[in-house]
């Protein structure tokens, strides 16, 4: 139930997005979702795309210093306040979300929320019972939302 | 007229000086052989008895000493005498974190308060003048040396110390400093400052300063003329030979007069180890013949220079050393202090998951001089959380900063970012002008 979220470290040097990206491009990989977590000197490239191990190979055959990490993807209604509900639900079970992005579906009313927290095990069990999607694997490397 | 501290020596004839060197030389090579095991094993070595060295001319006979016999002998195996007398003890930065540990009697406290006092007369600075010392005062003997010379001096002595520059210029100002000693440097930086709080330099009573402890150009000692409205002189010195005090800059500024009634100096090629002529640039070795805790043997500093010995117009017939005009190592001095890249890569390795590919960039900016060391990253560096990278950053800056003795910028790059070379890995780019 836990997804492989690639991240990148990227100096902040010009042409590095674009070098980082390229090497994507060149191993037709699909990027679902991304993120970037930046300070001064450098940030933290986040990828949701549908082939990681695919990617995380091509890119450290590029000297990128790449790791993979588990986060969890839920899916939600795309309706005013579904992302407020998700958290304050976290909230209550005392889950710490470091930190969190998003994508919208291309087939229909869904929005998807991508989260890194503390302990995947107890969100997952959290969002099972609250009839929450947790989206798997297979859905997102297969393109179907 | 120019004023001497001690004018029998200073002015010595020079077949006097010789003798009074030979002298003492043969009395201290004694004084050594039979108190330091370690000189006695080189010397029993090189099959050389106390009895050999009769005069100045016999020195080369000796063996070098260099810093990794220091290293070797931490911290105190080349003491010559024993602790109980040893009243002080300096320390100063070694090549791997490990430091090199001085001490001195009460007899060398005397006469390191002379040499620097010698320093000071010829700077024009007398018992009525006030010393602001800008020097950091601790094991590092830039502080203690010249607060003591000035005091022995007699002249009121202002221990500022290091930092808060808008403080020194209010003290400079406000207490009337009249010779102040810093690295030339942090001289501009106050000149800079001084400039900024709208004070003027005839708002100050500065008349000289005393630079050393870092190589500095002629075009530095015009500018902090100009800006401070002094006249500057250079100092040199190390903490192995005494401390600051060991040569100092006279009335004609073209040289600096070294105190060899108790250093004696040489001139030799790094790679042979033969004696240079004078006039012929090559490493500065000195041979302590006074001291009583930490006499060393021709050692070696690695600083580049020349010997003259030419008539003065100041009267001394001290000889003269030019400015030393390099390294044969690679230690650098930054803001002052004695900084060795392979104490960064040591930083490095022990912390253990960093990546053994580092740089250090060196430049200088508003007249102070900045370190940033570049640190690949690795793989078991990086993390996916911004924070953890950030702890490790921090890590290194403080492990550094702890080794290193001054603060520096530390910046994670991409691998292989750092070039690579064939031969021997480029550690230092240093961007400051020569």
């Amino acid at each position: 139930m836990l997804i492989k979220q690639l991240s990148i470290f990227v100096e902040n040097k010009p042409g590095r997005l674009c070098a980082v990206t390229g090497i994507l491009k060149e191993n037709n990989i699909d990027i679902k979702a991304l993120s970037i977590a930046d300070t001064r000197d450098f940030g933290i490239l986040r990828l949701i795309v549908n082939d990681p191990e695919k990617a995380c190979e091509a890119l450290k055959k590029e000297d990128c210093t790449v790791t993979i990490t588990d986060v969890i993807v839920i899916g939600v209604e795309d309706k005013p306040g579904k992302l407020a509900d998700i958290l304050c639900l976290l909230h209550k079970n005392s889950i710490s979300v470091e930190y969190m992005y998003a994508f919208i579906s291309k087939t229909d009313n869904m929005a998807f929320v991508i989260l890194r927290v503390e302990d995947n095990d107890k969100t997952i069990k959290i969002m099972e019972e609250n009839n929450i999607d947790v989206i798997s694997n297979d859905v997102i490397s297969k393109g179907l939302i | 007229m120019e004023k001497y501290w001690d004018e029998q020596m200073e002015c010595a004839l020079p077949h006097e000086m010789k003798s009074l060197q030979s002298f003492r030389l043969s009395q201290k090579v004694r004084q050594i052989y039979e108190n330091v095991p370690y000189y006695k094993t080189k010397m029993d070595e090189l099959n050389i008895k106390p009895e050999d060295i009769k005069s100045v001319d016999d020195l080369h006979k000796l063996p070098f000493t260099v810093k990794q016999d220091l290293r070797d002998t931490y911290p105190y195996g080349l003491f010559a005498v024993p602790m109980n007398d040893v009243v002080r003890v300096h320390a100063s930065s070694g090549t791997t974190g490990k430091q090199i540990v001085v001490g001195y009697t009460e007899n060398d406290l005397e006469i390191w308060k002379n040499c620097c006092a010698r320093a000071i007369t010829a700077a024009g600075g007398e018992k009525h003048d006030f010393m602001h010392v800008s020097y950091g005062y601790g094991l590092f003997t830039g502080g203690l040396g010249l607060h003591y010379g000035a005091e022995k001096v007699g002249m009121t002595v202002i221990p500022v110390s290091v930092g808060n520059t808008q403080r020194q210029i209010t003290i400079l100002k406000d207490f009337g400093s009249t010779v102040i000693c810093c690295t030339p440097s942090y001289a501009l930086y106050l000149a800079e400052t001084m400039e900024e709080m709208g004070i003027k330099k005839e708002d100050i009573k500065l008349k000289a300063g005393i630079f050393g402890a870092e190589p500095w150009t002629e075009e530095m000692r015009i500018q902090i003329q100009e800006k401070l409205g002094i006249q500057a002189f250079d100092i040199y010195g190390l903490s192995e030979i005494i401390g600051p005090g060991v040569s100092f800059e006279c009335s004609e500024q073209t040289g600096m007069h070294i105190n060899e009634d108790h250093f004696i100096p040489e001139i030799i090629d790094p790679d042979t180890g033969e004696v240079l002529p004078e006039g012929e640039q090559g490493e500065l070795v000195f041979t302590c013949i006074t001291k009583e805790a930490f006499p060393l043997l021709r050692y070696r500093t690695r600083d580049i220079a020349i010997l003259k010995r030419n008539k003065c117009s100041c009267g001394r017939t001290l000889i003269k050393m030019m400015k030393p005009a390099g390294r044969s190592d690679d230690m650098l001095i930054i803001r002052g202090v004695n900084v060795f890249p392979s104490q960064v890569e040591s930083v490095l390795l022990q912390l253990g998951n960093t990546s053994p590919h580092y740089q250090l960039i060196v430049d200088r900016v508003n007249n102070v001089d900045t370190l940033e060391i570049q640190v690949e990253i690795s793989a078991e560096m990086f993390s996916d959380k911004v924070k953890n990278i950030e702890e490790q950053e921090s890590l290194i800056k403080s492990s550094v900063e702890s080794i290193l003795g001054i603060s520096a910028k530390i910046k994670i790059v991409e691998p292989r970012t750092i070039p690579r070379s064939e031969g021997k890995a480029v550690r230092v780019i240093d961007k400051r002008k020569k």
